[in-house]
């Protein structure tokens, strides 16, 4: 089978923050249709990663490129890059006093989100009570992961990264954003290209929901090591982080 | 500088001309004295605002008038009001109030209101809630009065849709020195929508405004007040409320306009059992505009409640005070001060001043959150991140945060509102 057309080129990716190297040239290429996992120990750059290709400042790049459909997306801003089909659902969003969901959603997708649509995503995530609260203040763990997708299904991005998806969330709502981001990366999408994924997780947890096809070890700013993301966390459990990095036979 | 003009020429009984007459010496001692806050203001370049002639309808004044009270929400088609008040400098030009409300509400001027029912007026509403001889502006009203509204809604009637007056300056370097009365009678409701607005080729100009509202037992005053002025007039608003028992005062206040300065520190005395007052105010500071506005609530009714909300941005070279100022006066009371301001220019400042009292009152319980501070970086990069360019981002944050929820607003006010603040946001980013 040919290989699906490449989305998201990254290569020999260096980036600062303050006077301190976090990515120390990482390569990454997601495929249109693929759902990547990345996994590490905290502090290994995984955020880091995902904030320099959102485009938040601070995130100095000192080597190495970004490509989004073939761009160069690192001389653009967050919005441009967000309008060209890159979409986040953060670990913590901030709340955003007098915006409520409802106008972030509809934001989301681009203005032209019809009102029946609007309503029925949010059923869809059980979030019809918070359209028309101040976004993310006093929500709880659940509710802002559900507000998050909500946001990134109206979005409909053609890449989409989650921070930490499942985390600060119980089972119920992981149930329910896993369905989502599933929904989301491998549901039907005619004439259109296949969407792809970047999923930042600890636990793996969320794996249960989401069909993810290759993982990643981000280590010292790295990545280390490629393969099954199911067997990948099963040797982190037994072994930890450093002994997946030594092990050979988890390199490609 | 101007004559003494005769508050009440048809007034006879004695107990009434003699009041009046004090107010007037009271008024006389007190009309050099400066305001404690707010630049002073030489009274002397000023003549009093003229008569003007009366019109039949709303439709009949010139659209430019139409189109600049509407910013007020003050619209010349009354099928959504129940009563209206129109004043053109001096002279009300126009009272109505809609059929379906005749008896249920009196609107007319506070002079006519004197001469219909001088003792009445007199003994309970007259310089009640405000005294004449505050400063030197209160003094300009009682000895220099130019009308300004009376409405009292008769007790028990709940008026569903909004009364609306308007006082409007067509000239330049006058004073318009209006008194309103608002009475609502014992278990009456209703919605007041005020706007003073001046004529677009106005500059300079003073408009000094006694306001006394009274609020009757389980009665509920709802009154929202949109200021358009411009940047060389000045705004000297003297304002008294008295609340009785289960009583509700519900204040709005939304400047989106510039103004050389605006001084206004309006008293509310929350005297019935369990009554309540609530205080919205939103503010834009722009180009020189210097502004300071705030609210003192006195809570003396066993029960009283209060909450006070402000939210003020400040462009250009703005000054900009927010004060609030909390009495407590008996032990079960609670009230609330929220403060926020957001400073958008270098050449701007803004100053948060709550002020909280416990006078005799060891259980009242009285708090206040003031902030100034900018727009959070992270939130204008979280709507950036979902597609919109940065300068719209942080346009729909500034709306966001002046966006108060306002309950009992009429939904087109509402919407005004909205406009209006979305155009200043908009011209002054």
């Amino acid at each position: 089978m040919a290989e699906s057309a490449a989305l998201l080129e990254i290569e020999g990716l260096r980036v600062r923050v303050g006077e301190r190297e976090i990515l120390k040239g990482i390569n990454l290429t997601i495929r249109e249709g693929e759902t990547h996992v990345l996994l590490g120990p905290n502090g290994g750059g995984k955020t880091t990663l995902l904030n320099t290709i959102i485009g938040f400042p601070g995130y100095q790049v000192v080597g190495g490129s970004i490509r989004f459909k073939g761009e160069d997306i690192l001389p653009l801003e967050i919005d441009e890059r967000a309008r060209l089909g890159i979409g986040v659902a953060y670990q913590r969003p901030p709340a955003v006093r007098g915006v409520k969901l409802r106008q972030m959603m509809s934001v989301s997708a681009g203005g032209d989100l019809a009102e029946q649509a609007l309503d029925d995503l949010a059923e869809q995530l059980d979030v019809t009570y918070l359209l028309d609260r101040d976004v993310n203040a006093g929500f709880s763990g659940g509710e802002a992961k559900r507000a998050e997708m909500a946001q990134l299904l109206a979005q409909q991005p053609d890449l989409a990264l989650f921070d930490e998806p499942e985390s600060g969330v119980d089972l119920e709502n992981v149930a329910v954003v896993g369905g989502a981001i599933q929904h989301l990366l491998k549901g039907d999408r005619a004439s259109a290209r296949p969407r792809a994924g970047l999923i930042i997780t600890h636990t793996g947890h969320i794996l249960s929901y989401v069909n993810a096809d290759v993982g990643h070890v981000l280590f010292d700013g790295q990545l280390a090591c490629h393969g099954n993301p199911l067997d990948l966390i099963d040797d982190i459990t037994t072994s930890g982080y450093e002994k997946c990095v030594e092990c050979a036979t988890c390199k490609r | 500088m101007q004559t003494v003009d005769t508050p009440c020429p048809t007034c006879s009984s004695t107990e009434v001309m003699a009041r009046l007459d004090q107010i007037r010496r009271l008024a006389e001692a007190a009309a050099d004295k400066p305001a404690a806050l707010g630049p002073d203001i030489d009274l002397a370049t000023f003549s009093t605002v003229s008569e003007r002639d009366r019109v039949d309808s709303l439709e009949s004044l010139q659209r430019q008038i139409r189109e600049t009270v509407l910013m007020s929400g003050f619209t010349a088609d009354e099928s959504e009001r129940s009563a209206s008040y129109f004043q053109m400098d001096r002279t009300p030009i126009y009272e109505r109030v809609m059929d379906a409300f005749g008896g249920q509400v009196e609107v007319m001027s506070t002079e006519d209101a004197l001469m219909k029912w001088p003792e009445e007026l007199v003994e309970r509403y007259w310089w009640r809630a405000v005294a004449p001889d505050k400063d030197k502006y209160t003094a300009l009203v009682a000895l220099h009065q130019t009308e300004g509204y009376f409405i009292r809604v008769k007790a028990g009637a709940k008026v569903e849709k909004p009364i609306q007056a308007c006082l409007f300056i067509s000239e330049s370097n006058v004073t318009q020195n209006v008194h309103n009365i608002i009475i609502l009678e014992d278990g009456a409701e209703a919605n007041v929508i005020t706007g003073c607005n001046i004529h677009t080729e106005v500059k300079e100009g003073l408009h000094a405004g006694i306001s006394e509202f009274y609020v009757g037992k389980g009665a509920k005053l709802t009154f929202t007040m949109v200021h358009n002025w411009a940047e060389e007039f000045s705004v000297r608003p003297r304002t008294g409320v008295i609340v009785d028992d289960d009583g509700t005062y519900i204040n709005n206040y939304v400047l989106l306009r510039p103004v050389r300065s605006i001084q206004a520190f309006p008293v509310c005395r929350l005297e019935g059992a369990r009554s309540t007052g609530v205080f919205n105010t939103i503010v834009y500071g722009l180009k020189d505009s210097h502004i300071d506005l705030g609210t003192e609530t006195q809570l003396i009714g066993e029960g009283s409640r209060s909450e006070a909300v402000a939210r003020t941005v400040s462009y250009d070279r703005s000054v900009v005070y927010s004060r609030g100022r909390l009495i407590g006066r008996t032990n079960r009371c609670k009230a609330h001060l929220d403060c926020r301001g957001i400073v958008q220019s270098e050449q701007s400042t803004q100053w948060a001043i709550p002020d909280l009292a416990s006078e005799g009152a060891p259980g009242a319980e009285l708090s206040h959150e003031a902030a100034i501070s900018p727009i959070a970086a992270e939130e204008v990069y979280y709507l950036m991140s979902r597609g919109l360019p940065k300068d719209e981002a942080m346009s729909m944050i500034t709306k966001g945060f002046v966006s108060i929820d306002i309950p009992g607003l009429p939904e087109p006010l509402k919407q005004s509102i909205d406009r209006a603040i979305e155009e200043t946001s908009k011209e002054a980013m």
